[in-house]
């Protein structure tokens, strides 16, 4: 049966015309709204490359169905460099050597944020396990590791200078 | 700064330059195959068999074409060339007509408006099939006990190798029978295409993820039955590849939905269809005796090799030859029988993995090794660095090792890596450093640790007398470099090292890459490690005749000798007088451009007796392995792999590092947890939630040391990368546990991979 509803990606109110019910919300940010940056790899939740963020909690879209996803704030990958500006962890995963293939890499910037988020000062444990629900059959992990560790380090840095700077504290 | 020549310019070869893509791919603008959207584009799918074996009585399309929505659908009367495909053999229909041969074979495509109104009209199509008893055991097959289960026969590929004194024996004898699951490279862009007919119908061009654009077109074409020059194949983003890319996939039946449809197909599978659609590792069951002095000097290696190749041949040839050349490991051996079979089965079709064949040699080998270094009273690596091979030696091939073949410097800075500083357990006491992990199922007080170790030999490039050959274009222009080459990038890192090598011949800045497609020749297959030599040659050879044209240029202008001209960083320079020009600056308003097909030394195929330069080259590796074992519940946490590997030289020692890490994630996976499970001819793991990957609380720290021998033979030095770290990988991971095991008092010999929990709790 065809439906009609309206997301809210990445601030902006969209139509979904003609959807099928049963379709996930991966088919209609790639199929409907054009926003292929999210990947589907697996489409049963175990390979988090279809990751994005529903109202700031990290989903593996592929389970999630789109019609489900009405008055939520859903973030894809297009959502995180809006501006072009790459993020912070974005640049970390070209610096470090993160990127090969790239398929799982979307997915993966959009755990590594969740987490940053939630845990500025994550460390190698809260890392690993963070992750752990994306898959990468490139790398072996450890450039991803290494580029997270380092924006861990910098924001965790950068928020204790900012907290010593101002002025309330002791 | 005083310029000392050492230093390294940005972006040149030596540098850890960035994938020119990276940006690209981490803010998900990159554009993979599966992305390729076109207005008024169709979905194809396709009908697999559900039988290991049957013959087809029937098959029924009109209820599918009654659902609304239904554009084609397409079975084998309706293919206009060759009825079949195949890398080295044309054996694998198109579509099954009268048999099918595994489970997944295509029946038939649709191709509809919606990807779900295909899957109701595959559901809607009858296949009526008469079911037929499959052949299923490999042994069967070399028996002779089963009816041939395809006109060429249940032998794939039989070859024997006796070198020396077929009957030498050694004071010390060990033997022992292992065998390989099988693996499935699992990358992660599943197989997508887009194909786009011409006007008129007269020709296609396909946007597809693959590791070998020419090749595909050349078996596209023939089934198409129109010219090649009709068929432009254009390299969709690659989502990993790893060999499974090598074959047929979706290829050709995408081309014929937007032929008959004369609109745009896309065709994409799912995982499950992933398992089933393409050629995986094959299982292998491989007897070793090794014969040694009481000294532990290698006298005789004897092997049988039975690889189950699937139901049809892709490589399975190839493969069975690189593994059965390659029984005596990286050590000097003066004696060998060896006998391997590569049979037809009705289980899924095996053909390339990263390792090709050596991945299960080794695993033989290595195992042997330590047995025999056992029954000799050494240490693994004293018995490894004993026999270990060097250049100049002769192969049981009969083929003498050309390469640089630093084993025993690859043993020794090894050897002098650093150990894991944390006890089991860790000084933290995380659960996450223990086996089972985060499930914090496991005491450390039932914590053994373990080390073991892994050398490995590898072939480079293809073997066999193929002419494996590849071709770039450079052009020079204005200051900037142009490359084009055929040369599929599936997450290697081919595009950034192209880069450098410009860079570094021609003094630019600024290179840029053409679409990768098939509108240049061949570059061959991204497999076999080979483009890093290959394209790799091919653009360095290709930038140096660019080089000699601006040289004859600016020595004109100048009154010189062409020869006195070089290049020191981005200028020109008299290297006798004291001319210096900026490239850029010379560039000005002048094109020089070459084209360059480049090739590697040709060699032979095998004698009867299994002799011959059958090998281009050869890469080796060494690993260590520590691992934490909780003996009771079988649980294994790899704690640290190290590896010494010869590069040759690293052109990118980033990308680099980023091959090791990745292939010892493969070869830990075929370790302890990748398998294909099989039962009479089904798979029942055809899911990332059934087969399992490694993850990163799976995947231990790497410490890894580049072996830098440039080698003379490869254009830039430098040897390929890819394989070798996923071949002893897994051997070290599997000794580390038996150490462990014996540590605990266990004797297990572990002679299967995957280990399952139960083969270690036994």
């Amino acid at each position: 049966m065809a439906e009609h509803f309206e997301l809210h990606v990445n601030g902006v109110a969209r139509d979904v015309h003609d959807a099928w019910s049963g379709e996930s919300l991966l088919y209609v940010l790639r199929e409907r709204l054009h926003l292929t940056g999210t990947k589907g790899a697996c489409e049963e939740g175990e390979c988090g490359s279809c990751s994005v963020l529903v109202d700031d909690v990290l989903v593996c879209s592929c389970l999630v169905l789109a019609g489900s996803s009405t008055g939520r704030a859903i973030t894809t990958i297009e959502g995180m460099s809006a501006d072009g500006e790459p993020t912070d962890v974005q640049r970390a995963f070209v610096a470090a050597g993160a990127v090969q293939c790239g398929f799982c890499t979307p997915g993966l910037v959009m755990a590594a944020h969740a987490l940053l988020a939630a845990d500025p000062d994550a460390g190698e444990h809260e890392i690993r396990e963070a992750l752990s629900g994306n898959v990468c059959r490139c790398t072996g992990y450890g450039r991803i590791l290494d580029a997270v560790a380092t924006v861990a380090r910098a924001r965790s840095g950068a928020s204790a200078t900012a907290a010593e700077d101002s002025p309330g504290r002791e | 700064m005083l310029d000392t020549g050492r230093s390294l310019r940005a972006g040149t070869i030596g540098d850890s330059s960035l994938r020119p893509d990276g940006m690209a791919k981490v803010q998900g603008t990159f554009a993979f195959s599966s992305d390729e959207q076109l207005d008024g584009a169709v979905f194809g799918a396709t009908l697999r068999s559900p039988h290991p074996s049957a013959r087809i009585v029937s098959i029924d399309v009109s209820k599918a074409w009654q659902i609304s929505g239904v554009e084609a659908v397409l079975t084998a009367d309706d293919v206009p060339g060759s009825a079949t495909y195949g890398l080295a053999t044309a054996d694998q229909p198109v579509f099954a007509s009268d048999v099918v041969r595994y489970v997944g074979e295509p029946v038939a495509v649709v191709a509809a408006d919606h990807p779900e109104t295909a899957g109701r009209a595959l559901a809607a199509i009858v296949v009526e099939y008469e079911v037929l008893e499959p052949l299923l055991d490999p042994e069967d097959a070399i028996r002779g006990n089963h009816d041939d289960i395809h006109p060429d026969g249940n032998i794939l590929r039989h070859q024997r190798i006796v070198c020396g004194d077929a009957d030498a024996t050694g004071d010390v004898v060990v033997e022992g029978t292992y065998e390989l699951g099988m693996q499935d490279q699992a990358f992660l862009g599943l197989e997508a295409a887009l194909a786009i007919p011409d006007d008129g119908g007269g020709g296609v061009e396909l946007h597809v993820a693959t590791q070998w654009l020419h090749e595909d077109r050349r078996q596209i074409a023939a089934c198409l039955a129109i010219d090649e020059s009709k068929v432009r194949l254009v390299l969709g983003g690659v989502g990993g590849a790893f060999g499974a890319r090598e074959d047929i996939s979706l290829q050709v039946h995408t081309c014929l939905l937007a032929l008959r449809l004369a609109r745009p197909v896309r065709m994409h599978y799912s995982r499950r269809e992933s398992f089933l659609g393409h050629v995986h590792r094959h299982p292998a069951s491989i007897w070793m005796r090794h014969h040694a002095t009481s000294e532990g000097e290698l006298v005789k290696v004897e092997a049988r090799y039975v690889f189950d190749g699937g139901a049809y041949a892709s490589t399975s040839g190839p493969v069975l030859i690189n593994g059965i050349t390659h029984a005596q490991g990286p050590y000097r051996c003066p004696n060998a029988v060896v006998e391997g079979w590569a049979t037809r089965t009705n289980n899924l079709p095996c053909g390339a993995m990263r390792g090709f064949g050596v991945v299960q040699a080794c695993f033989a080998h290595e195992s042997q090794m330590d047995r025999l270094a056992a029954a000799c009273g050494l240490q693994p690596l004293e018995i490894r660095e004993r026999n270990a091979i060097r250049t100049g030696d002769r192969l049981i091939t009969g083929q003498v090792l050309e390469s640089v073949a630093p084993v025993v410097e690859c043993i020794a800075e090894l050897d002098a890596l650093a150990l894991p500083d944390e006890p089991v357990g860790g000084h933290d006491g995380h659960p996450l450093r223990l086996p089972g992990g985060a499930g914090r199922t496991t005491d450390a007080r039932h914590v053994v640790r373990g080390i073991g170790w892994g050398v490995s030999m590898k072939n480079l490039m293809y073997s066999e007398g193929f002419d494996d050959h590849a071709t770039a274009r450079c052009r020079l222009a204005d200051g900037t470099a142009t490359l084009k080459f055929a040369t599929s990038e599936v997450g290697q890192g081919f595009v950034v090292i192209a880069g450098q090598i410009a860079r570094t011949v021609l003094g630019v800045d600024t290179v840029e890459l053409e679409q990768i497609d098939t509108e240049i020749g061949s570059a061959g297959s991204t497999s076999a490690s080979r483009q890093t030599w290959m394209s790799g040659g091919a653009v360095d050879s290709a930038c140096r005749k660019v080089r000699e044209r601006l040289f004859e240029h600016v020595a004109a202008q100048h009154g010189l000798d062409p020869v006195q001209l070089g290049i020191d960083g981005t200028d020109v320079v008299d290297t006798v007088g004291t001319l210096r020009l900026p490239v850029a600056e010379v560039t000005r308003g002048q094109v020089f451009e070459e084209t360059v097909e480049f090739r590697h030394r040709p060699t032979e195929e095998l004698d009867e007796d299994g002799q011959g330069n059958v090998h281009t080259a050869f890469a080796f590796a060494a690993h260590r392995a520590v691992v934490d074992v909780d003996v009771e519940l079988g649980l294994v946490k790899v704690v640290q792999i190290a590896t010494a590997q010869d590069v040759g030289r690293a052109l990118n020692p980033l990308s680099v590092i980023g091959q090791i890490e990745g292939g010892i994630a493969q070869g830990l996976g075929l370790a302890l947890m990748e398998e294909i499970v099989c039962h009479d001819g089904h798979v029942r793991n055809a899911s990332f939630t059934d087969y399992l990957l490694p993850t990163s609380l799976d995947m231990p720290d790497v410490v890894a040391t580049l072996i830098e021998q440039p080698d003379p033979q490869a254009p830039l030095g430098a040897k390929g990368v890819g394989e070798p770290p996923c071949i002893s990988s897994t051997p070290a991971i599997v000794a580390a546990i038996r150490d462990a095991l014996r540590q605990a008092g266990v004797e297990r010999e572990l002679r299967r991979v995957p280990v399952r929990p139960a083969d270690i709790v036994g």
